[in-house]
């Protein structure tokens, strides 16, 4: 849709993260031939489009002592799902939250937030105020623990044409 | 990146401002170590300095822009698999030779292997998906997101 050839070339050269120096868009200029004001010019762009959601840094959750990741579901009343959603959301320990379909019978749940906390029982008390301000509107809830990371790569681009 | 610890760092004040205010987002501009390091009172070479330390501890998932795949047109689905117990690392294998699936994640549920797939355009979702059934033999649940209720993935460091 919105990215054309140089903006594909930025992304690839941008995806693994940004390099470490004092002037990172034009070390990337560097690499790709392009000026410096392209860069920032480009990736601005992307960001007003929403193709760059953010730039920033995701710190390992481990490192900082984060041992514990819940995801807790819920099942929540449809009519009110939208605005409840927006207000698990912005609990400052949901770090991603968001409507998805049901799987009946399988899948009752349509509310997802991630919870992160330093171990399981702080994560417990987290989702006990997501249950506290779901209220009545919830009619049943789980959260599912990770045990092991398996796989962590993030969006590759440079598949394109692969398959 | 050079390892991903599972045991909390030691991480002094200064580091942790750092981790904070980089999650808050990070200049479009020349210079950004040295405006970020304005902001928290540090010179542009000991914030880019500290930066390689936590990096290479292992502190850092990942440092530079966010890209949404489906703002590029292709589309990103949380996918659910029941795996047999006997079968799991069989099955891990097959799901992750996939280089569709970003990331994947064992969890205590019936539902006990969650992955995202990210493809480049929307009906690439479906068609890994069904190539993964047809490889393992069990159903792959979809789950694409209906609304996102975004909040910035911040955590305090």
């Amino acid at each position: 849709m919105s990215i054309d050839a140089t903006d594909r070339r930025i992304i690839a050269a941008t995806e693994a993260g940004l390099p470490l120096v004092a002037a990172p868009y034009a070390e990337i200029a560097r690499r790709l031939d392009l000026s410096e004001s392209e860069v920032i010019d480009r990736l601005s762009a992307m960001q007003a489009r929403g193709v760059v959601r953010r730039i920033a840094i995701a710190p390992n959750h481990y490192a900082l002592g984060l041992a514990a990741n819940g995801m807790t579901v819920w099942d929540v009343d449809d009519a009110v799902a939208s605005g409840l959603g927006a207000r698990v959301g912005a609990l400052d320990f949901v770090t991603h939250c968001y409507l998805r379909p049901r799987a009946r019978p399988d899948w009752p749940y349509n509310l997802f937030a991630m919870a992160h906390g330093r171990d399981r029982a702080e994560v417990e008390e987290k989702r006990a105020v997501i249950r506290e301000l779901l209220g009545p509107a919830c009619r049943a809830d789980d959260v599912l623990y990770s045990t092991r990371i398996l796989k962590k790569t993030g969006l590759r681009l440079a598949r394109k044409g692969g398959q | 990146m050079s390892r991903r610890p599972t045991e909390p760092l030691d991480l002094d004040a200064t580091d942790r401002r750092i981790l904070n205010a980089l999650q808050e987002g990070f200049p479009l501009s020349p210079r950004p170590f040295a405006e970020v390091g304005e902001a928290i009172g540090l010179g542009e070479e000991e914030l880019i300095a500290r930066l390689d330390r936590l990096s290479s501890a292992g502190a850092v998932t990942r440092f530079g822009p966010f890209f949404d795949a489906a703002a590029m047109g292709g589309a990103f689905c949380l996918c659910a698999m029941a795996v047999p117990a006997a079968r799991f690392d069989e099955v891990v294998t097959k799901v992750n030779a996939h280089p569709q699936v970003a990331h994947n994640y064992e969890r205590m549920h019936r539902l006990n292997m969650w992955f995202v797939l990210a493809t480049e355009t929307p009906e690439g979702i479906t068609e890994t998906a069904r190539r993964i059934e047809e490889e393992t033999g069990i159903a792959v649940l979809l789950f694409p997101k209906l609304e996102e209720f975004f909040i910035g993935f911040r955590v305090a460091a």
